[in-house]
């Protein structure tokens, strides 16, 4: 897998890269957020990066959407290095941060108009919101919609860019567990079905493995990325098989959390 | 409950007979015209309601106001016309202020026309000058570095404050009478407008940038969408402060409008004149907020559940 990944196949990589931030008590040092990052996503694969909170996983998303900038390293989208933020890498948080002034329709148009690409594409609008299942909630404004429909408004409003690569940082870490349990199907189904490159952000390692080809452990501070395990359970996945059990496991291990049994209901 | 109204007006009816025995008929002639019409009115609606449950509800609603409303007439009447309590010629009992009211209905419809004009001229072009500075402050980092300081130092000087050197800069009154409503609705819309922009969820960007705006989205549909709420409180405090500007101006230097005839009718003395005039203004300001409360509430629709208005 992780070889397969570094093929020209690869549809993100990101080589060394650092960053550091201005410490928020005192502005002459710099405090190291990522130190030395890489790794390769191959195109269409959903890949999970998993980590406790504060280990740069949130920095590291802001970095390949373009939204900051690295100290050091490249980051390639393709072959193209990336610069500034762009609809071919869609970005979608864990507050799905939808323009609350405009109904869900015009929400998920909203990138089509940022492209003045609306006229032409008006069509797709429908589609997407079929995609997520919110037709009949078109003229609604976002205030109205519970967690789980506002987010997959966001996951509608980035996908209509048909972005090469989604980015999902913790997308699902305010809902609760059932509605989150759905929405993870939701995001599979997706996935599977626009076989878009995803980079899963999360710190819930049940989500991780439930999701990903591949989860990548991050540790902190300064963020590095310290471990790739490959899953290779078969889809769809079981969250109470053994396998998945053993994987968590090895997981908790990783990360220190582990007892001397595997944990059986901790995230 | 129904009678509340009829029973209110008869009530004040009887005051006013009782007091205005000595007083000339013609004073008291439209006041008893004006009482068998609110009579009238109410007594057809409370047999109406009973057929109507929309207008029972209306009325169930406005009743008390109406009723103090029409008791209020009666106080009034009691305390001028009845025991003289306050001084006349300066507070007339409301028959004299209605018929004043009537009498000079032309001079005052005319005087409310240029009072509208010159003030809608001058909330304009202040909203226009606001809007776009207020955008420009709040998104520029560097128009806020040069802007800011002058905002904060001219801004709070009232605009009243301007009045001797704007007659003298401008060629006619009106003009500068406009100017002056213009820099005093400027101000407050500047300011909120700009807290607006500067305060976007940095967050509402960020997505707007990840799915490809450029600049222009960003300000136009991002920035400006979110500050509107605060814009709107920047449009009603600046209503607040043109209102007062133009009356102002219109009684120290403007020949006409309803500031000026209150200056006008106070210099002959006619206090009713004075009142009727105080009366107009009260719909006339109370009915363009309304205005600007209806153009809100349609442009926030998308808020309503969020927060209480």
């Amino acid at each position: 897998m992780v070889a397969l990944a570094e093929t020209e196949a690869s549809s993100l990589r990101v080589r060394e890269v650092s960053k550091s931030f201005p410490a928020p008590d005192d502005p002459f040092t710099r405090r190291q957020a990522l130190s030395d990052i890489s790794l390769s996503i191959a195109a269409g694969e959903l890949v999970s990066l998993i980590g406790p909170s504060g280990c740069g996983k949130s920095t590291l998303l802001r970095l390949i959407a373009g939204l900051d900038f690295a100290d050091s390293g490249d980051l390639l989208i393709g072959s193209e290095p990336i610069s500034e933020p762009g609809a071919e890498r869609g970005l979608v948080f864990q507050d799905p941060n939808l323009f609350p002034w405009l109904t869900v329709r015009r929400n998920i148009e909203a990138g089509l108009v940022a492209r003045g690409v609306l006229r032409e594409k008006r069509n797709e609008v429908d589609e997407f919101m079929r995609l997520v299942a919110l037709e009949a909630f078109g003229d609604a404004y976002p205030h109205h919609l519970s967690g789980g429909m506002a987010q997959r408004v966001a996951l509608a409003r980035a996908l209509i860019n048909h972005p090469k690569v989604l980015l999902l940082d913790e997308p699902l870490g305010a809902l609760d567990a059932f509605t989150r349990m759905r929405m993870q199907d939701e995001v599979l189904r997706l996935w599977q079905t626009r076989r878009t490159t995803i980079l899963f952000v999360t710190h819930d390692i049940d989500e991780a493995i439930y999701m990903s080809d591949r989860i990548m452990i991050m540790t902190q501070p300064p963020g590095r990325i310290d471990q790739t395990i490959a899953n290779t359970l078969p889809r769809p996945r079981d969250r109470s098989s053994p396998e998945f059990l053993r994987l968590r496991g090895n997981i908790l291990e990783l990360l220190h959390f582990a007892g001397n049994a595997p944990a059986a209901n901790s995230t | 409950m129904q009678l509340a109204v009829p029973v209110a007006t008869l009530i004040t009816f009887g005051i006013h007979l009782l007091f205005s025995k000595n007083a000339p008929p013609l004073e008291t002639h439209s006041y008893m015209l004006l009482f068998w019409e609110i009579l009238g009115v109410s007594i057809v609606l409370a047999i109406a309601q009973s057929f109507w449950p929309a207008l029972r509800r209306w009325m169930r609603h406005m009743w008390p106001i109406f009723t103090a409303a029409i008791l209020f007439l009666g106080v009034w009447d009691v305390i001028t016309l009845g025991f003289h309590l306050l001084p006349l010629p300066y507070f007339p009992g409301p028959a004299a202020v209605l018929r004043s009211l009537i009498s000079d209905r032309a001079l005052l419809l005319d005087s409310t026309w240029h009072s509208l004009a010159l003030l809608l001229s001058g909330y304009t072009l202040g909203v226009i000058v606001g809007l776009v500075s207020g955008v420009c402050i709040g998104w520029s980092t560097s128009v806020r570095y040069w802007g800011m300081p002058l905002l904060k130092v001219v801004g709070p000087i009232p605009a009243t404050a301007w009045i001797p050197l704007a007659m003298v800069v401008s060629p006619s009154t009106i003009v500068s009478a406009a100017g002056l409503i213009a820099l005093a609705v400027w101000f407050p819309v500047t300011m909120l407008t700009a807290s607006g922009i500067s305060n976007t969820r940095a967050s509402y960007l960020d997505v707007a940038r990840t799915l490809g705006a450029g600049r222009a989205y960003l300000i136009f549909r991002v920035a400006i969408p979110a500050a509107v709420p605060n814009i709107f409180i920047g449009l009603f405090m600046g209503l607040g402060a043109s209102f007062l500007t133009l009356v102002v101006a219109e009684s120290v230097g403007v020949k006409s409008g309803l500031g000026w005839y209150v200056s006008w009718a106070q210099g002959w003395a006619e206090y009713g004149k004075v009142f009727a005039a105080l009366i107009i203004m009260a719909g006339f300001f109370s009915t363009l907020m309304t205005l600007l409360f209806k153009i809100r509430d349609r442009m926030l629709v998308w808020q309503k559940g969020i927060i209480k208005w």
